[in-house]
């Protein structure tokens, strides 16, 4: 913590550029697997391998004329965006990429910030986004926005109670709510082999909160034109856009973390066993979009309420029971 | 703590709670309420106790807050009228309430001594961290932890009963 100023502002320069960057090349990725798996090339005119598409993407949106309707609460409507990009960019800030290495003769910690309610600060950024969907729809003074932002929040308040609990197995064993403790803690074994049934839910119930396939009802475009971001253009829509990707980045982030050993593994430990860990998390994440088709409403909520949570609870009695037989730090 | 971000702290949560009772609009009240949760947590980060401003933003700010937001949405109040309170009794019942909270807030405050010459005495390490918390609630605070557990059973089964009622007719 006694790190000097600029070591901290590099640091999260670096991060947040790798993040970002992440974010647009996600998006490109995931057009290029789904377009594979679909039998399309998917993009390949702008650069190399369609490469410099996002590029291409953002300059589109930038270019893009930024309405507001008349009818609309006129601040909130800006605010929304704000209120559900910023809170997914800072729930990277917690999350451990890499132990500490020496740089320069300095000890460098790999990672914005080590506080020790890492896990708990991850849920209260993710929360805090159901306000910039629910304000969205609320502020468009548009039924079919009103209709989108009812349905993202009641299935995200939903599924955020699974989720909780399906991360409390894995604090229950590491004994610490600090991301880098819980990693630590998988030294010897990930925590995925010990809490299966806690990682196949944690993969569940944050395909929902981050409104992937099969649970993508916000945007059921079917039924509810686009959901929330309906009356959204250009760098607004574009906010929501990326708020939407840089949680799959987190989720995916939080899953390596919690249940994959983080920066450990064979050979070498270090940020790059983080990096393919990651990425393996999310081309699984696009896999699943381009197999699985979408839920109806009924089917998510009764799927939440009456199979998710209960085993949710389950698997964290079970864990409970197992931690006060055989002890804690597994 | 030091005194001038203890100042910028109070003044943000008192101004937001003015503006949940003086805000026309529901969603806006919801929303500076939010601000004073935000205000409040961050003056628990500033007294060291990290698990607390988490579990403050998490319990208040992200699941009673985006509940009182979505409900006021569900139901689309205030966009028709603003809110209004009317009535002589109405008011004295709600003065009546508000003296009752101030004396009980002043009372407890006072309780603890922090008011007095002496200063108060230092924190044990570990002070407000989750362990703490958790051995204190199931220990020291069983019995109001246990009570307030059934309240909120029997607060949730009422709620139920009532919709379902409304549901039928």
């Amino acid at each position: 913590m006694n790190d000097p100023i600029l070591l901290h502002l590099i640091r999260i320069s670096v991060i947040l550029g790798i993040f970002l960057g992440c974010v647009a090349y996600i998006v490109w990725v995931e057009r290029k697997v789904l377009g594979h798996i679909q039998i399309r090339v998917g993009p390949k005119r702008v650069g190399p391998y369609g490469l410099l598409q996002p590029i291409a993407d953002v300059v589109k949106l930038v270019s893009k004329e930024d309405l507001t309707p008349p009818n609309a609460h006129q601040w909130l409507f800006r605010l929304a965006p704000v209120i559900a990009f910023v809170p997914a960019l800072l729930s990277m800030a917690v999350i451990p990429f890499g132990d500490t290495v020496r740089i320069l003769g300095r000890d460098v910690r790999i990672g914005i910030a080590d506080i020790n309610v890492g896990l708990l600060y991850v849920f209260a950024m993710s929360s805090m986004g159901v306000f910039g969907i629910a304000l969205a729809g609320w502020s468009s003074n548009n039924k079919y926005s009103l209709m989108g932002s009812l349905r993202s929040s009641a299935q995200l308040i939903s599924y955020e109670v699974s989720l909780g609990l399906s991360v409390l197995g894995v604090v229950l064993l590491a004994g610490s709510f600090s991301l880098r403790e819980i990693v630590e803690a998988q030294a010897r074994l990930p925590f995925v082999v010990l809490q299966p049934v806690g990682f196949l839910l944690f993969i569940m119930a944050s395909s929902a909160e981050i409104a992937r396939i099969p649970f993508d009802l916000p945007e059921a475009e079917a039924e509810l034109v686009a959901g929330f971001h309906t009356e959204y253009s250009s760098m607004k829509f574009a906010m929501f856009f990326m708020a939407e990707y840089a949680n799959l980045v987190t989720v995916s982030a939080m899953a390596v973390t919690l249940f994959l050993g983080g920066w450990q593994g064979p050979f070498a430990d270090g940020p790059h066993w983080f990096a393919v860990k990651a990425a393996a998390m999310l081309f699984f994440f696009i896999w699943v979009r381009g197999t699985l088709p979408r839920y109806r409403y009924d089917q998510l909520m009764r799927f939440g309420w009456k199979f998710l949570l209960p085993l949710a609870l389950l698997n964290l009695l079970a864990t409970a029971l197992a931690v006060v037989i055989w002890g804690g730090e597994a | 703590m030091n005194l001038a971000g203890f100042a910028i702290l109070s003044a943000l949560a008192i101004a937001s709670a003015l503006s949940v009772i003086l805000q026309r609009n529901p969603v806006m009240s919801a929303l500076s309420l939010v601000v004073t949760i935000f205000s409040l947590a961050v003056a628990f980060l500033s007294l060291g106790t990290a698990f607390l401003a988490a579990v403050q933003v998490i319990v208040y700010a992200g699941a009673i807050m985006v509940l009182f937001v979505f409900v006021i949405m569900l139901l689309d109040l205030g966009r028709r009228e603003p809110f209004r309170m009317t009535g002589l009794s109405r008011k004295l019942i709600g003065l009546a309430a508000a003296a009752a909270f101030f004396a009980q807030v002043a009372a407890s405050i006072s309780a603890t001594g922090v008011l007095g010459a002496k200063p108060p005495a230092p924190l044990s390490p570990g002070y407000g961290s989750a362990a703490d918390i958790g051995r204190a609630i199931f220990t020291d605070y069983l019995y109001p932890f246990e009570a307030a557990s059934v309240l909120l059973l029997a607060a949730m089964v009422g709620a139920l009963v009532m919709a379902k009622k409304r549901i039928e007719r």
